[in-house]
C-alpha cells in the first residue's frame, strides 16, 4: 500500500442520519422534501436551525434553485455553501467537502442534504435534459435513458468476464431480502432468483429487477468536529478516509472499471484498515452489475472475479458480507440525488448502532461508495468513504 | 437476416390514422456539423487541427490537447460493434411506438466510440460501416450498417425510418410534360413505387413522350397545372390522402436578366410557375402529407424539389430565372420546417443547366434528365436533404464555399 500525502480527517465526525421515507410519486416539490430533511436533522440533533452554518445540497428537480436560493427559502444563514450536481457520487463528494470545511473551521455544523421529488413526468424530463453529450449523442438513440447505457456496459462486462444473469441476480435478491426488514422500502414483496430471471426485459441484458424505481424522498446527515458532537451529546461516527475520482480510464473503449480502481489503495491506507476489516458495505447499486464491478474495484476481489465473489458470499444482513442493508436503491427506490446518500446514511446508522430492523450485529466499520453521471457512454464520477462507529 | 417488407394492404378508411411523433430534437449548436454532413450523405467527424485526433460527441475543445480547432472533416466509416442492446421500454412516444429498438456502441477505427442506431444485420464483434442520417426530427444521427451488402438490406425497420424509399409508396410527379418529369416517373417505378401519379396540364393536348406514360401499369395521368390554385386543390381533394412522395418537377426556364427585358410579364410568368406553383402545391398537398408521416409502410415520406444551382448564386445570363429559383429555395426551407412535425423530408436537388431546349445555347457539360431522375431515387433511398447533380452544380457548391465574391464576379461573363 502506498502512503498518502493527504492530511488525515482528524476529528471529523458524521452524525444525525436522516431519511425522509420515500413515495413513488409526490405532488410536492424538491424544496419540500429538502425542507423536511432539514427539519428532521435539526430535531434529531437537538439543535436550532440557526446552529447550521454550512449547507451542501444535491437535487435534480429543484428547477432554477441552487443552494443559495435554499438559504433564504429555509431561513438559514450560513458561512459555507455548496451545491453538488454529481448524481450518484453526490453524497461522498458532499461529505469530503464538508469534512474539510469543518476541519479548517470554515464552518462548525454542515448540513448535507439531498432530495428530489418525482412527479409523474419528472423522470422523463431528467433523462431528456441530463447532459449535453446525452442530449446530442445518447438520448436521440432510443430514448431509453440510463437503462440502455448501462445495458451496453453490462453486456460487455458480462461477456468479457463470463458473468451469468444468476450472478448479478443474487445481488438483487439479497437486497430484496434486506429490504423486507426496512419498513421504508418501497418494495414490499419477496423476490426469488426465479422471479428475477423471469422478469421482463427492459434493455437487454437489463431486466426489470436490475432497474431502480424512480421515486421522491430525501436523505441527510450532519458533518462536524468531534468536540462539537460531544458538546451536543450527539452519537457520531468518525470519518477515516475517502476517495473521489472523475473521468477515470478514459481510454478504456468500454467501462469495465470505475474510478475507485485508481485510488482504492489510498482509501484503505488512509483509514488504516483492510477490506476484510469492514463490517458492512454499502455500494451504489443502480444496476447490480455496477455493484459487482465495485466489489472488484473496491478491493474485495480481483477484476473479473466479481461473480465468483458473489457466489461465495451471503450478502444479506445476517450473512458473511452484509451489503446494502437497507435494501439499496434496487429495493428502497431511487429518490434522485438522494439515491447517492442512501448507502452512506444507512452505513452511518449501522456504525452508530441505530439501524433498527436492518442492524448488522456489532457493526463498527462501514464503507459506502458512490457512482454517477452517465454523461455519454460511462459513469464518470466515483467515490467512497470509510466510517468508524464510537465502539471502534 | 431481414424479411422483405410486404406491400401494404388497402387502408381501412374507418380506422384512425396514427399521428406522427418525433424523436428527441434538441442538439447543441456545434453538433449540427453532423446535420450538415448528414444532409449531403457524408460521414464527418471532428478532427483536431493541432494533434490530429478524431473526437466524438461534438466538442468545443480537443480532449487530447485542448485545441479549439475542431473542424468537421470526412472520416473513415469503419468500426467494430462492441456491444448492443434492445430498448424495449423507451421513455418517449416516438421510440415507445417503435420499440423494440436496437442501438449499439461502435469503436471507430479512427478512434472515438459512437452510440448508433443499428441495422438489424449488425453483429456484435463484427465490423460495421457508419453513416450519418437525418432522423424524423430532421436531426443527424449515427447509423451502423453491416460492412457488406445483406439480403433485403433496405427493408430494415430502423433504416426505413431514416429514409424515404419509394418502394411501395405512391408518388406524385407534378409535371409530366418535361423530360425530367418523364424520366423521374420511370426511375421511381423502377425503384418499386406502387403508383406514380403524373400531373399534366390540359391532358387532352398531346405532348412528346406521352406514350411513355399512358396505359402503363402503375402510372396514372392526372390533371394538374401547379400555377393554378384551383387545379392543385382539385387534385389534392382527389388523391391528396395517397401522395406519399411529391416530386416537384415544375420547370420554367427563360433566359435574360433585368435590363434587356421590357416590363415584368416574363418575370411574372417565372414567379407564377415556379414560386406560386410551389405555394399552390404545398398548400394543397402539404397538410395531408404532414398528417400521414407515420401511416405505415406507405406513410408520407418526402417532398422533392429540383432547383437550379443558380438559386445559390445568381447567373446573370439567366438572372431572373435564378432569382425565381432562389425564392423557391427559400420557400423550401419554410416547407421543411412546416413538414418537420410529420417527419416528412424536403430534399432539394441542385442542378446545373439541363440538356433541354431552354438551355440550347449553353455549352456543355449539361445534366442529362435521366441523371436527375436517378439522383432523386438515390437521394430518397438514402434519406438525403441536399444533392448536387452534375459537374456544374458540384463546382458551384465548392466555389461558393471557397469564396462567394469570386463566384459572383466570375458568373458575370
Amino acid at each position: 500500500m502506498t502512503n498518502t500525502l493527504r492530511a488525515p480527517y482528524d476529528g471529523v465526525v458524521i452524525a444525525a442520519p436522516v431519511t425522509i421515507p420515500y413515495v413513488r410519486y409526490s405532488i410536492e416539490s424538491a424544496q419540500w422534501w429538502i425542507g423536511r430533511a432539514l427539519s428532521a436533522l435539526v430535531a434529531q440533533a437537538g439543535i436550532k436551525a440557526s446552529d447550521i452554518d454550512g449547507l451542501c445540497v444535491s437535487s435534480f428537480t429543484m428547477g432554477t434553485d441552487s443552494g443559495i436560493g435554499l438559504t433564504q427559502h429555509f431561513g438559514l444563514c450560513v458561512r459555507w455553501l455548496d451545491t453538488i450536481p454529481l448524481g450518484g457520487a453526490s453524497a461522498i463528494a458532499a461529505l469530503r467537502k464538508a469534512a474539510r470545511a469543518v476541519q479548517a473551521r470554515d464552518a462548525d455544523i454542515v448540513a448535507c442534504v439531498a432530495g428530489d421529488t418525482n412527479h409523474v413526468d419528472s423522470f422523463r424530463l431528467t433523462l431528456e435534459n441530463f447532459s449535453r453529450f446525452n442530449q446530442d449523442a445518447v438520448y436521440p438513440y432510443g430514448a431509453a435513458g440510463a437503462n440502455a447505457s448501462f445495458a451496453l456496459i453490462a453486456r460487455n462486462y458480462m461477456r468479457m468476464f463470463g458473468v451469468a444473469r444468476e450472478d448479478v441476480g443474487k445481488i438483487a435478491v439479497a437486497q430484496r431480502a434486506n429490504a423486507l426488514r426496512n419498513p421504508h422500502a418501497l418494495m414490499k414483496a419477496p423476490l426469488t432468483l426465479e422471479q428475477y430471471l423471469a422478469a421482463r426485459p427492459i434493455s437487454d441484458p437489463i431486466h426489470l429487477f436490475d432497474c431502480v424505481m424512480p421515486c421522491a424522498g430525501a436523505e441527510a446527515f450532519l458533518v462536524m468536529r468531534d468536540e462539537t458532537a460531544s458538546s451536543l451529546k450527539l452519537p457520531a461516527a468518525r470519518l477515516l478516509s475517502t476517495i473521489e475520482r472523475h473521468n477515470a480510464f478514459a481510454d478504456d473503449p468500454m467501462q469495465v472499471r470505475g474510478g475507485w480502481a485508481m485510488d482504492v489503495d489510498e482509501l484503505y491506507a488512509m483509514a488504516g484498515v483492510k477490506p476484510d476489516d469492514l463490517d458492512v458495505v454499502q455500494t451504489y447499486d443502480d444496476y447490480p452489475v455496477i455493484t459487482m464491478m465495485q466489489f472488484e474495484d473496491l478491493g474485495f476481489c480481483k477484476k473479473g472475479e466479481g461473480a465468483e465473489f458473489v457466489r461465495q458470499h451471503d450478502l444479506t444482513i445476517d450473512g458473511d458480507f452484509p451489503h446494502n442493508t437497507s435494501g439499496g436503491q434496487l429495493s428502497v427506490g431511487q429518490a434522485g440525488a438522494a439515491g447517492a446518500y442512501l448507502g452512506l446514511v444507512e452505513g452511518l446508522r449501522q456504525v452508530l448502532g441505530s439501524a433498527g430492523p436492518t442492524q448488522v450485529r456489532n457493526a463498527s466499520l462501514a464503507l459506502a461508495s458512490g457512482f454517477g453521471m452517465i454523461n455519454y457512454d460511462r459513469g464518470l464520477a466515483s467515490g467512497a468513504a470509510i466510517l468508524a462507529g464510537p465502539s471502534r | 437476416m431481414i424479411e422483405q417488407i410486404k406491400p401494404p394492404r388497402r387502408k381501412n378508411p374507418l380506422l384512425r390514422t396514427r399521428l406522427p411523433a418525433s424523436p428527441p430534437r434538441p442538439r447543441s449548436r456545434i453538433s449540427h456539423g453532423f446535420t450538415r454532413a448528414a444532409a449531403e450523405g457524408r460521414f464527418m467527424l471532428q478532427r483536431c487541427e493541432a494533434c490530429g485526433a478524431f473526437t466524438y460527441p461534438a466538442r468545443e475543445a480537443c480532449p487530447s490537447c485542448l485545441s479549439a480547432g475542431l473542424a468537421f472533416v470526412d472520416a473513415p466509416r469503419r468500426g467494430v460493434l462492441l456491444a448492443e442492446t434492445t430498448a424495449r421500454v423507451p421513455s418517449d412516444v416516438y421510440f415507445r411506438e417503435r420499440a423494440p429498438w436496437r442501438i449499439g456502441l461502435i469503436k471507430m477505427d479512427c478512434g472515438p466510440t459512437i452510440v448508433a442506431h443499428l441495422h438489424a444485420d449488425c453483429a456484435e464483434g463484427a465490423a460495421v460501416s457508419m453513416s450519418l442520417q437525418l432522423d424524423k426530427s430532421g436531426q443527424a444521427v449515427a447509423f451502423a450498417h453491416p460492412e457488406a451488402e445483406t439480403p433485403n438490406m433496405a427493408d430494415d425497420k430502423q433504416w426505413r425510418e431514416m429514409t424515404a424509399d419509394p418502394k411501395f409508396r405512391r408518388v406524385l410527379v407534378t409535371n409530366g410534360r418535361s423530360v425530367i418529369g418523364q424520366e423521374a416517373v420511370a426511375a421511381l417505378k423502377a425503384a418499386g413505387a406502387k403508383t406514380v401519379f403524373v400531373g399534366i396540364a390540359e391532358p387532352w393536348r398531346p405532348f412528346a413522350g406521352e406514350e411513355r406514360l399512358r396505359g402503363q401499369d402503375g402510372i396514372e395521368i392526372v390533371t394538374l397545372d401547379a400555377a393554378d390554385e384551383k387545379s392543385a386543390t382539385d387534385l389534392a381533394a382527389d388523391i391528396g390522402g395517397k401522395v406519399d412522395i411529391l416530386v416537384n418537377t415544375t420547370e420554367y426556364v427563360r433566359p435574360g436578366g433585368l435590363l434587356d427585358r421590357r416590363g415584368t410579364s416574363i418575370a411574372r410568368d417565372e414567379i407564377d410557375q415556379a414560386y406560386l406553383g410551389f405555394i399552390n402545391l404545398a398548400q394543397a398537398f402539404g397538410p395531408a402529407m404532414r398528417m400521414r408521416g407515420a401511416d405505415g409502410i406507405n406513410s408520407s415520406a418526402a417532398w422533392v424539389n429540383i432547383l437550379s444551382v443558380y438559386a445559390l448564386a445568381n447567373w446573370p445570363a439567366f438572372g431572373a430565372y435564378s432569382a425565381s429559383q432562389a425564392a423557391c429555395l427559400s420557400l423550401s426551407h419554410c416547407l421543411r420546417a412546416e413538414l418537420r412535425p410529420g417527419g416528412v423530408r424536403v430534399m432539394n436537388l441542385f442542378t446545373g443547366p439541363v440538356d433541354t431546349e431552354w438551355f440550347q445555347t449553353v455549352p456543355p457539360p449539361k445534366v442529362a434528365p435521366r441523371a436527375i431522375a436517378q439522383a432523386i431515387v438515390s437521394g430518397l433511398k438514402n434519406g438525403l436533404e441536399e444533392m448536387y447533380v452534375g459537374d456544374v452544380a458540384e463546382e458551384i457548391r465548392q466555389r461558393l464555399a471557397a469564396n462567394p465574391k469570386a463566384l459572383e464576379r466570375e458568373l458575370d461573363r
